[in-house]
């Protein structure tokens, strides 16, 4: 008598299988977030956010950080979706499919899957000495900017693609040009695919460590404009558990910065739905 | 003087010619229908004449002239604006039926917002689909049925105000209640507007049009007064085509 599994149990088996990766993943994932949470927990004071870094980081907060983070990010945003969101519409819309367009496309790939490190090191070449801009915010937006460009465009790329042939013609049949057609229906059609690229743009930027750590330096000192050098949360957990200096600030770093991925996201996602909902 | 005359009208696609010499004219006022198997050239002729070919790469070779003004001189937008077209697939823009209907005017001019809101209620009363969706204009046109979202293609097309109506089998997607709809829909428009019909239901050819065109492989067989052309055609292979014996 030979033993067969049904139909039915092998649905069931599957199932199983399914929903244990699943569940791996989530778990592997909520511990760790809760893991820096519980170390970080006590830290987090209003003054541990609000008063400058003492003592190298073993005394006071992380404010010079937490705005270091933010304006490098910001740089980073404004310089990187401009750029790349006009690259993948010039390249859906003014370029025909062909080995052009597929070698840009496998570029963008390469450069997203290049280690930070080196576009660290690409930007303290080319930014902080070349350009001499030295280790600044400025030298880490850019080279953040060139180096979250290509998550940007492959995204809005994907997305200017999948916006459907035919609203272009409806555009076209009432009289609309190219332009009119690209800013009115095809962007905001493609808005939400865009966004997301932006997203995670922003988020491999905000916990970026390798790539700022050249390009704008470590110093404690509050910035007063984006020329100043500055040291991102990222870059301060990084040193203040690499050399000791005190552990529960590390946890608390890394606590904040946690956070602020997480609320980053869950604001994206919510305006996302909104969007969605309203227009489609 | 005709509303539209084309003359010696040939369109080609890479290597494949989907019109050969066509010669009409459409007068002013008229539904001409244009029937036809499938591949022979219908939406082809229709996509000449708004120079939508354009975007398909394809080449023409003829004359096109738009109230004895060749279609080629005109800018574009203005061709297009004067002579519209709705599509056999109802396709409504993301974004709400009053957006759908404004899109081709703001393309135009700068519009207020009681401007929209009067050209919107015009629009819609006229393709006969305001009372049906008056309560909801900020909603999103996805929501339509099929019917109500060719209806609002046809408001859309409408609110630009052409002179021309091209319409590319705008029921063959649709039950026969929304058919007779837009059947009435267009009886009623037709004292305003110039109607080009394609469509693959000889009866609806039939039931709506004054004049009948019979293409059959990019070639223009026969054209006629619709109650001439169903009653005896000259050609056998209009014959043969209106019987259903073939396409
Ligand atoms: N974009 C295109 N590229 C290449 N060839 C095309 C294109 N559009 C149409 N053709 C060809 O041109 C010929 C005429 O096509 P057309 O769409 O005008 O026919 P039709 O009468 O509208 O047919 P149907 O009743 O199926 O809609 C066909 O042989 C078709 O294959
Ligand atoms: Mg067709």
């Amino acid at each position: 008598m030979t033993f067969r599994i049904g139909p039915r149990t092998s649905q069931i088996i599957f199932y199983v299988i399914l929903l244990t990766m699943t569940a791996i993943v989530v778990i592997v994932l909520f511990f760790i977030i809760f893991y820096v949470l519980r170390n970080g927990v006590d830290q987090l004071t209003l003054e541990f956010l609000s008063d400058k870094t003492r003592e190298m980081g073993k005394e006071g907060g992380i404010l010079p950080s937490i705005l270091g983070t933010l304006f490098i990010t910001v740089v980073a945003t404004v310089i990187a979706t401009p750029l790349g969101v006009g690259s993948a519409v010039y390249l859906v819309e003014y370029t025909r499919a062909g080995p052009i367009r597929r070698i840009i496309s496998f570029g963008a790939d390469c450069l997203a899957g290049v280690p930070s490190i080196i576009f660290g090191l690409f930007g303290f070449i080319f930014f902080v000495i070349s350009m001499n801009l030295g280790w600044s915010i400025l030298s880490g937006g850019l080279t953040l900017a060139v180096m979250i460009l290509p998550t940007i465009i492959r995204t809005s790329e994907e997305a200017i693609k999948s916006v459907p042939h035919t609203y272009r013609e409806i555009s076209y049949s009432l009289g609309g040009g190219k332009l009119d057609t690209i800013l009115r229906v095809v962007i905001p059609t493609a808005l939400p695919g865009i966004l997301t690229g932006v997203i995670l743009g922003i988020g491999r930027a905000v916990g970026e460590t390798a790539a700022v750590i050249f390009t704008a330096g470590s110093s404690l000192g509050l910035p007063t404009s984006i020329f100043s050098s500055t040291r991102t949360l990222a870059v301060h957990f990084y040193i203040l558990a690499r050399e000791g200096i005190s552990m529960p600030k590390a946890y608390g770093t890394a606590a904040v910065l946690i956070i602020i991925i997480l609320a980053i996201n869950f604001i994206a996602y919510r305006l996302m739905h909104r969007f969605i909902a309203r227009y489609y | 003087m005709s509303k539209i005359s084309i003359k010696r009208l040939s369109l080609y696609y890479d290597s494949c010619q989907a019109l050969k010499d066509i010669s009409l004219d459409v007068e002013s006022g008229e539904i001409l229908a244009v029937i036809g198997p499938a591949n022979s050239g219908k939406s082809s002729l229709l996509r000449a004449l708004n120079r939508l070919y354009e975007i398909d790469r394809a080449s023409i070779e003829g004359d096109i002239r738009l109230d004895n003004e060749s279609i080629f001189r005109l800018p574009i937008n203005v061709l297009r604006r004067r002579i519209g077209i709705i599509f056999a697939t109802p396709v409504v823009l993301p974004g709400s039926i009053r957006k759908n209907i404004s899109y081709g005017p703001r393309l135009h001019r700068k519009l207020s917002k009681s401007d929209v809101d009067e050209l919107v209620e015009r629009a819609l009363k006229s393709a006969n689909l305001w009372d049906e969706v008056k309560e909801r204009l900020a909603e999103s046109a996805s929501f339509l049925s099929g019917g109500q979202q060719q209806r609002l293609c046809i408001a859309r097309t409408l609110a630009m105000r052409p002179e021309v109506i091209m319409m590319d089998e705008p029921c063959s997607g649709l039950d026969p209640i929304s058919t007779a709809k837009i059947e009435a829909t267009m009886l009623e428009l037709k004292k305003e507007y110039t109607f080009i019909l394609v469509t693959n239901n000889t009866k609806q050819a039939a039931r709506v049009s004054d004049r009948t065109a019979f293409f059959y492989l990019g070639e223009l067989i026969e054209i006629g007064s619709t109650q001439r052309l169903f009653t005896s055609p000259v050609d056998r292979r209009t014959d043969d085509y209106i019987r259903g014996k073939f396409g």
